[in-house]
């Protein structure tokens, strides 16, 4: 499917034949689960994510058809509740942020001009252990062993005591397990973004996106110890007796809560955050400019990494704190709206100022900013301790939810697969049916959950499997049935033209839309090794400047080659000046080898085998020291032109 | 199939195109209409308070309501301007306009969440400003999955209802014997959570006399769904009366069922769990029976409390709310309408 490449000058056939030597794999089974290639792990994230993606959205269809009157009895409690609880956790878990740092996977090394990731071993890694999580928490549903304690796993109720049996084992278990792949695949973006970006782009040059995703990876490192120490501690409790979250043994049951919304509240906007970076990634390619404000946009992504880690009591309003501490969480809640205002308004005047293509992308962008503003102001209003009170735990909450994350997260979503879908395909996607898609996703999105804030008010509360007539919750509920069901349709006619396009599309250019960064300077799909030619980079809009271009023609000296073996180039962190020439990994079965030996030690822990456990523990060690037994060629250092 | 990959589409589809900006007032009216309409009906809503906290929020909730939309109107409005202008012909400009960004992003918003924000501590410090110490004092512990309800200075004890008098603060101490709970009556006074190992409080004040549903609303397992309880308001004088029978022996049965029926009840396996006051039946672990045939529902709001509700409830709860603590009753079918008889007779 790979459109051939015609050498660009200064680059010979057989430098192009090297690298493809180097860079590609043999297209076997053996090949196939060693890749290291950021591209494939993104594209299979995307996959893998989109997959459990369905599984949630299906549990969401049984659970609306069961509210969609009342007292029906399309489900027991029992299985409701671990039909919400696996919802929850897997779209959180499962589907967003693993979506995103797909995109991150797929597009970071493109977007500042590199080969591949910083690590592309632990990059496979990564994905091998999000995919072994992933399965090891989904097989527990149809053995009725799933979490059902909803995805924030509040004790004592996740407790051994008033919850035995598997399932919040799963839920423990599952999300140790998944958060190795979510750590080391932060610390990968890190390191990618800071030395192995194109000559010439220093910091102030870096796509919005990246800022995105950088600024993401590390609240993800600061953040997810949180929730890891209090499954751990869970975990300690349900197993060994050990007292943490046990007020009779001298514990604390809020102790839970606190660690769980250091993580969580953070978590919101790692979700988010990203999302945001997508929709500054495609409106310049829809309004013909760059996104306005790069600076402020920049500083408001710092900000919210910064203050999202004090806002955290604002999901434990009725707790019965202090009042002092819940004036200052408030005020903190109120604050981190701010930032989110700034980028808002942004895009809207770069939309003012620009040209509009109305296309698919552009469509969710408008779509995403109706719909994100609407859960933004429900989101300030609950940063007000009192009004927070009253609605909290209803389904006013969750209507807010879904408006910040469909609307804020799902829709950039959208918007990032119509404008990447021909750069990591390498093929065109059907517009009419892209437009149908969108419209169903958006009525269908907010007939669904626009009522909710209407019988949250009514004081409906949330996670109840069933309610009486009595209250008045009836119609308003059958129109969100009603919507979610529109709103799986317009998600089956997205899936549909993902489909007819891999089918049926036209092939792709290398830069159908004029997009600005440089992803859409090489070929669609790109080849293994991302860019004949290293680009150097001149400005905030690469492709759109003829000097990168030019560099990649006239600038094709050795060093910006590197054909002579599996190698990039790695920058100074500020500057993005050329430091030297490294050897990067070949492919390996390694990195399938230790998910799979963690899979065998969690399933070990999971039953209590232990010493099944002790052995895979020990399989574990044995396989981390063959990985890393030193055997790389020394980098070299260069002497850089310019 | 689209025929080429140039975005820029012709004149005329751009036109058709122009549909969009016209219905996107559209949605956003009926967005607006749905809200208002919403405000009617028999809803237990936070928008129509019957007492001190909730009108507080209420009003706290009109005064965002209002901020959202205006804002909201300016946000579409440029939405709008930029779907209808900026598209066709229309010439890019390349200027960075950050003072636009910056005043309309976050100036006046700063601004406006600063104000809301002291209203918000305002409402907040009135939630928090519960009544004195010599206010009546209601006891509620939270169980899975029901609320048992004692009176402070009274021995008696009833579930899933609470009385309190007209206009007066009464102060209520939260407690749960096993999960967290949450005690939210909507139309009287937001959340407060029932926390394992400690003890919360908060009031209630009802302007007008009548029923107030609540509900617990934090996940609290299996039937979270029906833990439900009134909130009924009286007069203080038929407060009081309500008070003092509820410290009283439960009636006497006066018929022969009535009578057959207490037996079975005291000596079956009912009073292993549950009490009935100057009978030997004293169970703490279900809900205080001694005034049963008086109570809105059974199973905290799960069925209507009529006789054939309460036939099927003692025979199985299992089938009518899965999960419960009462198993299955082993009653013989000539017992079950005397058992009938005598708990429908307690008021």
């Amino acid at each position: 499917m790979s459109t051939t490449t015609t050498p660009p000058p200064g680059v010979s056939e057989q430098d192009l034949a090297r690298l493809a030597e180097h860079w590609g794999e043999r297209p076997s089974l053996r090949g196939w689960f060693s890749t290291v290639d950021h591209k494939k792990i993104g594209r299979r994230y995307l996959v893998t994510a989109g997959f459990f993606f369905v599984l949630a959205g299906l549990s969401a269809l049984v659970m609306r058809t069961q509210l969609a009157r009342p007292e029906a009895g399309v489900v027991s409690p029992q299985e409701y509740n671990q039909l919400f609880s696996m919802h929850g956790t897997a779209m959180i878990f499962l589907f967003a942020t693993p979506m995103l740092f797909g995109f991150g996977n797929f597009l970071v090394p493109l977007m500042i001009g590199a080969r591949d990731m910083a690590f592309p071993r632990l990059n496979a890694f990564g994905y091998w252990v999000f995919l072994f999580a992933g399965l090891f928490m989904w097989a527990s549903l149809p053995f009725g062993a799933a979490p059902n304690n909803g995805w924030f796993a509040y004790v004592p109720l996740s407790g051994e005591q008033h919850n035995p049996g598997l399932h919040m084992d799963v839920y423990a278990l599952g999300l140790l397990f998944l958060g190795i792949s979510t750590t080391a695949a932060s610390i990968n973006f890190i390191v990618t973004a800071l030395k192995l970006r194109a000559p010439g782009m220093s910091l102030n040059r870096v796509p919005l996106f990246v800022w995105a995703i950088v600024a993401t990876a590390f609240m993800v490192i600061f953040a997810l110890p949180a929730l890891n120490v209090d499954n751990a501690m869970l975990f300690l409790d349900r197993r060994f007796g050990t007292h943490f979250f046990d007020p009779s043994g001298g514990g604390n049951v809020l102790l839970w809560q606190h660690l769980f919304w250091i993580f969580g509240h953070p978590d919101v906007y790692i979700i988010v955050m990203p999302a945001l970076g997508i929709v500054s990634a495609v409106l310049p390619a829809f309004t013909r400019r760059g996104v306005v404000g790069y600076p402020l946009i920049v500083l408001s992504i710092v900000s919210i990494a910064i203050i999202s880690f004090g806002v955290w009591v604002h999901h434990m309003f009725a707790t019965g704190l202090p009042q002092l501490s819940y004036s200052f969480f408030s005020a903190a809640s109120t604050i981190i709206t701010i930032p989110s205002g700034i980028q808002i308004f942004a895009w809207l005047a770069t939309m003012l100022l620009g040209r509009l293509v109305l296309r698919v992308p552009l469509l969710y962008v408008i779509g995403f900013v109706v719909t994100f503003v609407l859960g933004g102001f429900t989101g300030a209003m609950f940063a007000l301790t009192a009004f927070d009170q009253q609605v909290t735990d209803s389904y006013f909450v969750v209507a807010h939810f879904h408006y910040v994350l469909i609307g804020g997260a799902v829709f950039p979503m959208l918007a990032g697969i119509y404008y990447w879908l021909p750069k990591i395909t390498g093929r065109m996607y059907h517009e009419r049916l892209g437009r149908w898609a969108f419209w169903l996703v958006f009525a269908g999105m907010h007939v669904t959950f626009f009522p909710m804030h209407l019988y949250g008010l009514f004081g409906m509360p949330r996670r109840v499997y069933t309610y009486r007539s009595e209250p008045g919750w009836d119609g308003w509920n059958l129109v969100s049935t009603v919507g979610s069901y529109l709103l799986a349709v317009g998600l089956l006619l997205v899936l549909v033209g993902v489909v007819h396009a891999l089918r049926r599309g036209r092939p792709a250019p290398p830069d159908p839309w004029e997009g600005d960064s440089l992803e859409w300077a090489t070929a669609s799909p790109p080849e293994p090794y991302n860019f004949p030619v290293l680009p150097r980079v001149h400005s905030l809009h690469p492709a759109w400047d003829e000097r990168t271009a030019e560099s990649v023609r006239a600038g094709a000296t050795a060093d910006r080659i590197l054909s002579d073996g599996r190698r990039t180039l790695v920058t100074s962190e500020l500057d993005a000046h050329p430091e030297r020439a490294v050897q990067m990994p070949e492919s390996t079965l390694m990195p399938l080898v230790l998910a799979g030996a963690l899979l065998v030690f969690f399933t070990s822990m999971l039953f209590a085998w232990y010493p099944v456990a002790a052995v895979a523990a020990l399989a574990v060690a044995a396989t981390i020291a063959v990985w890393l037994w030193p055997s790389r060629r020394p980098d070299e250092e260069l002497g850089v032109s310019g | 199939m689209e025929k080429t990959a140039d975005p820029t589409v012709s004149a005329a589809r751009y036109a058709r195109r122009r549909a969009l900006p016209r219905r996107l007032p559209v949605l956003t009216t009926l967005c607006g209409l749905l809200l208002l309409a919403g405000c009617a009906g028999d809803a237990p809503s936070a928008l129509n308070p019957g007492g001190a906290g909730a009108t507080r929020v209420a009003g706290l909730w009109w005064l965002l309501f209002w901020i959202s939309v205006a804002v909201f109107a300016e946000v579409m409005a440029l939405l709008v301007w930029a779907l209808v202008f900026r598209r066709g012909n229309a010439r890019v400009r390349h200027g960075q306009p950050l003072r636009f960004v910056t005043i309309a992003g976050a100036g006046l918003p700063f601004v406006i969440l600063v104000a809301v924000y002291g209203v918000g501590l305002r409402d907040l410090a009135a939630l928090g400003d519960g009544p004195g110490p010599d206010a009546p004092t209601v006891e509620v512990t939270g169980h899975k999955w029901w609320w048992e309800v004692r009176y402070q200075g009274a021995s008696g004890a009833t579930a899933n209802e609470i009385h309190i008098p007209v206009g007066e603060r009464v102060k209520v101490r939260l407690r749960t014997d096993d999960v967290l709970h949450s005690f939210w009556v909507p139309q009287l006074m937001p959340k407060t959570d029932l926390i394992a190992g400690e003890t919360r409080e908060t009031w209630l004040r009802a302007e007008r006399a009548g029923s107030y549903r609540g509900q617990c609303a934090e996940y609290c397992g299996t039937q979270h769904a029906h833990m439900a309880f009134l909130v009924v308001a009286q007069p203080r004088t038929d407060f009081d009366a309500w008070l003092a029978r509820l410290d009283a022996p439960a009636r006497e049965p006066r018929t022969d069922a009535e009578r057959r029926g207490q037996q079975a009840f005291v000596q079956g396996t009912c009073a292993a769990c549950h009490a009935v006051r100057g009978t030997g039946a004293a169970g703490r672990v279900g809900p205080d029976l001694s005034n049963v045939g008086s109570r809105w529902s059974l199973g905290a709001g799960a069925v209507p409390n009529d006789a054939g509700h309460l036939g099927g409830w003692i025979a199985n709860t299992q089938t009518v709310k899965p999960g419960n603590a009462m198993p299955p009753q082993p009653v013989d079918a000539a017992q079950l309408p005397d058992l009938i008889a005598y708990l429908r007779s307690l008021e």
